[in-house]
């Protein structure tokens, strides 16, 4: 075998003796290229399908909760009493047979199909040319401004929960951890006792005390809301503080406000965000919980727990009225979840597989 | 491990306390006193007061308040039900609340660890896929959502349950209720499960118990669900959560007379008494489970009691 190759005569070629050119032998190495932080996790983010579609579904509900009040001419709190519980109708789909404005009824005299808008014997009942979305409420109210009112609730609430963890769950944590001894046991038995005590509890004196409403609601986000956050953003400081970055920082004479909140805060940005993430639909789901025991917004304000709990009153004869914010509300939560999900997995791609 | 178990023991008593001062003072503080009859005269307030005990100084009144609390008497319904101990309103609805909750909790852990078990053997195909999609879906979706869907479906449309819960029918008409609230706790437990499961399937022992040429059903009982099923007791709290404000929107779409629904004709009905008697029995019976859970843990994995200790010092 070897034998014919070493009697092969080599040939020498002119161009054999020339310099090899580097230009196209080098190339970048892509695949295991260093990147920066920031680019690597947008990257890995960008790749978790759901994440993005979560993301999407985000950004098109807060659009709609910003623009869709004003899409029609009607305001979440007009009453039309001639109006009362009209099944959904859009103009131009209507011809296709669905959202035309009829619905199925079962009566006592057995399943009927009807439409209030137009009379099918040829009388005129005024609602010709009315179209509502979504349809009305039992007095009469656009569910579509409705539901868009009501969004527009939720992420003021989830606003307040990211504040919340921000702001008293970052700075507490941080703070008892940094100091330690015994102004972090003071500060964890605190917290420990106020953990101990039930949300719903909270919620529920909160509510004796003051009136139902988003104040109350917000109060009780900021009471509890932020020991979570708490726990995490200390759990990184005892770990980050011993590292030689700190001492270093401190050797060059950092105060303990710098160390904090400039030298570790920003190290341990990823856990924050993830858990920031974490607790909006937490939140979200608190005040659609508590609107649907009759303690959120008062009437004739809207939020989606008010809307369910409002429309499933009568949601076996209309379930048209329960569909658009058990919907959005659905898809928000759901978002959120896949968002925080997407996020976690981005910042820490050890996290995934658990 | 005494140490920690004191500790525990104390905080748990701490916050059973900061709750009943805060019950205390929020009474005191109401506005209106038990006497206001325009036609009672001073003296005869006095003599009133003297009798309930109004007299004595705060700390007293606390403490009588305290042991009152501790005993279960709660004292009477203003307006739910007039002059009614509350203990007699707790009593006949207790039962039925523990009885859903603890069916949600049974079901919800079952299928949980199933799915949890499934997904974790079956990983990276479409039976993990699919598993993940309904933990995500269980963990995000408000149980009255699935309340709805379910009493719209199976019960109005095709009729196979109750709507309404019915003390003749307590079992099927339990049924819709429990699925409803079971949906979180299975959810998450599905969603540790599959967690911890894979962790220990890829661990040393479990390399070592295959080596050695256990398999099957004993391998995975034995060895792996067996471990991974330690860390679930953390996902405990939550779910205890869940269920106090599960029962709550449950029992009001079943309309089920049980504890959360009469919290929330108290709260409608502005019944100060039976509100604070429920908070109370919420809070005990948080903190006595968070206690157990604590201490359970402890016994269990002594690397959470020892991670504990230090970070606390």
């Amino acid at each position: 075998m070897n034998n014919t190759a070493s009697e092969e005569q080599l040939i020498f070629l002119e161009n054999d003796f020339e310099f090899v050119s580097q230009e196209n032998r080098t190339h970048i190495d892509e695949t295991y290229m260093s990147q920066s932080y920031w680019k690597d996790v947008s990257k890995r983010f960008f790749r978790n399908r759901g994440a993005v579609i979560g993301l999407i579904c985000i950004i098109l509900i807060v659009f709609m909760a910003i623009v869709g009040l004003d899409l029609n001419e009607y305001t979440f709190d007009e009453q039309t009493i001639t109006h009362q519980n009209l099944p959904p109708r859009i103009p131009g789909v209507e011809n296709l047979g669905i959202f035309d404005g009829s619905e199925t009824m079962n009566t006592s005299t057995g399943v009927v199909n009807r439409n209030k808008y137009i009379a099918e014997d040829g009388s005129v009942t005024g609602l010709e040319d009315v179209y509502y979305w979504f349809g009305t409420d039992v007095l009469g109210r656009d569910i579509f401004t409705r539901t868009w009112m009501g969004t527009r609730i939720s992420l003021y609430i989830s606003l307040v929960a990211v504040l919340v963890d921000m702001v008293f769950g970052l700075s507490y944590g941080l703070i008892s951890g940094y100091f330690g001894g015994k102004v972090d046991n003071a500060m964890q038995r605190f917290a420990e006792v106020l953990n101990g005590i039930p949300n719903l509890v909270v919620v529920t004196l909160l509510i004796i005390v003051l009136k139902p409403g988003l104040m109350t609601i917000t109060f009780s986000l900021m009471i509890t809301g932020w020991i979570g956050m708490s726990r995490i953003a200390r759990a990184q400081m005892l770990k980050l503080k011993q590292q030689e970055f700190v001492l270093a920082s401190r050797t060059l004479g950092a105060r303990d406000f710098f160390i904090i909140f400039r030298e570790i805060l920003p190290n341990i940005f990823g856990q924050i965000i993830t858990n920031t993430m974490f607790s909006i639909p937490t939140a979200i789901f608190t005040e659609a919980f508590l609107a649907f025991i009759g303690l959120g917004v008062p009437v004739p304000m809207a939020s989606l727990g008010l809307l369910i709990s409002d429309a499933f009153k009568s949601f076996t004869t209309h379930p048209y009225m329960i569909i658009p914010p058990v919907v959005v509300l659905a898809i928000l939560m759901l978002s959120f979840n896949m968002l925080a999900d997407g996020i976690r997995d981005a910042f820490d791609p050890k996290m995934k597989e658990m | 491990m005494k140490k920690y178990l004191l500790k525990r023991v104390l905080i748990s008593i701490a916050t059973l306390l900061v709750i009943l001062v805060i019950l205390f003072l929020m009474l005191e503080f109401m506005p209106g006193s038990p006497f206001n009859d325009e036609k009672l005269t001073t003296a005869q307030i006095e003599l009133l007061n003297a009798k309930y005990g109004l007299d004595k100084p705060v700390i007293i009144r606390f403490f009588n308040y305290v042991k009152n609390m501790l005993s279960g008497d709660f004292g009477v319904s203003y307006t739910i039900s007039k002059n009614t101990p509350i203990s007699t309103l707790l009593l006949s609805r207790l039962p039925i609340s523990v009885t859903i909750g603890g069916q949600a909790v049974l079901l919800g852990t079952v299928v949980g660890l199933i799915l949890g078990i499934i997904a974790a053997l079956k990983h990276n195909t479409i039976w993990d896929t699919l598993t993940t999609i309904i933990s995500v879906i269980g963990v995000s979706l408000p149980s009255y959502v699935f309340a709805l869907a379910l009493s719209y479906s199976l019960g109005y449309k095709l009729e196979w349950f109750p709507l309404l819960y019915s003390s003749k029918a307590p079992f099927d008409s339990s049924i819709l209720p429990t699925i409803s609230l079971s949906m979180f706790t299975i959810a998450s437990i599905a969603r540790f499960t599959r967690t911890e499961m894979i962790e220990v399937m890829g661990s040393d022992y479990i390399q070592l118990a295959e080596s050695k040429g256990i398999s099957g059903i004993h391998l995975i009982v034995r060895h792996q669900l067996r471990n991974a099923l330690i860390p679930i007791i953390t996902v405990l709290a939550p779910l205890i959560v869940s269920l106090m404000t599960g029962s709550l929107v449950i029992e009001k779409i079943f309309s089920i007379p049980g504890i959360g629904s009469l919290l929330v004709t108290a709260i409608q009905s502005n019944d100060y008494n039976v509100i604070i008697a429920i908070a109370f029995i919420y809070s005990a019976m948080y903190i006595g489970i968070m206690l157990v859970v604590d201490i359970l843990y402890g016994i269990i994995d002594p690397r959470i009691r020892l991670a504990k200790e230090e970070s606390h010092e």
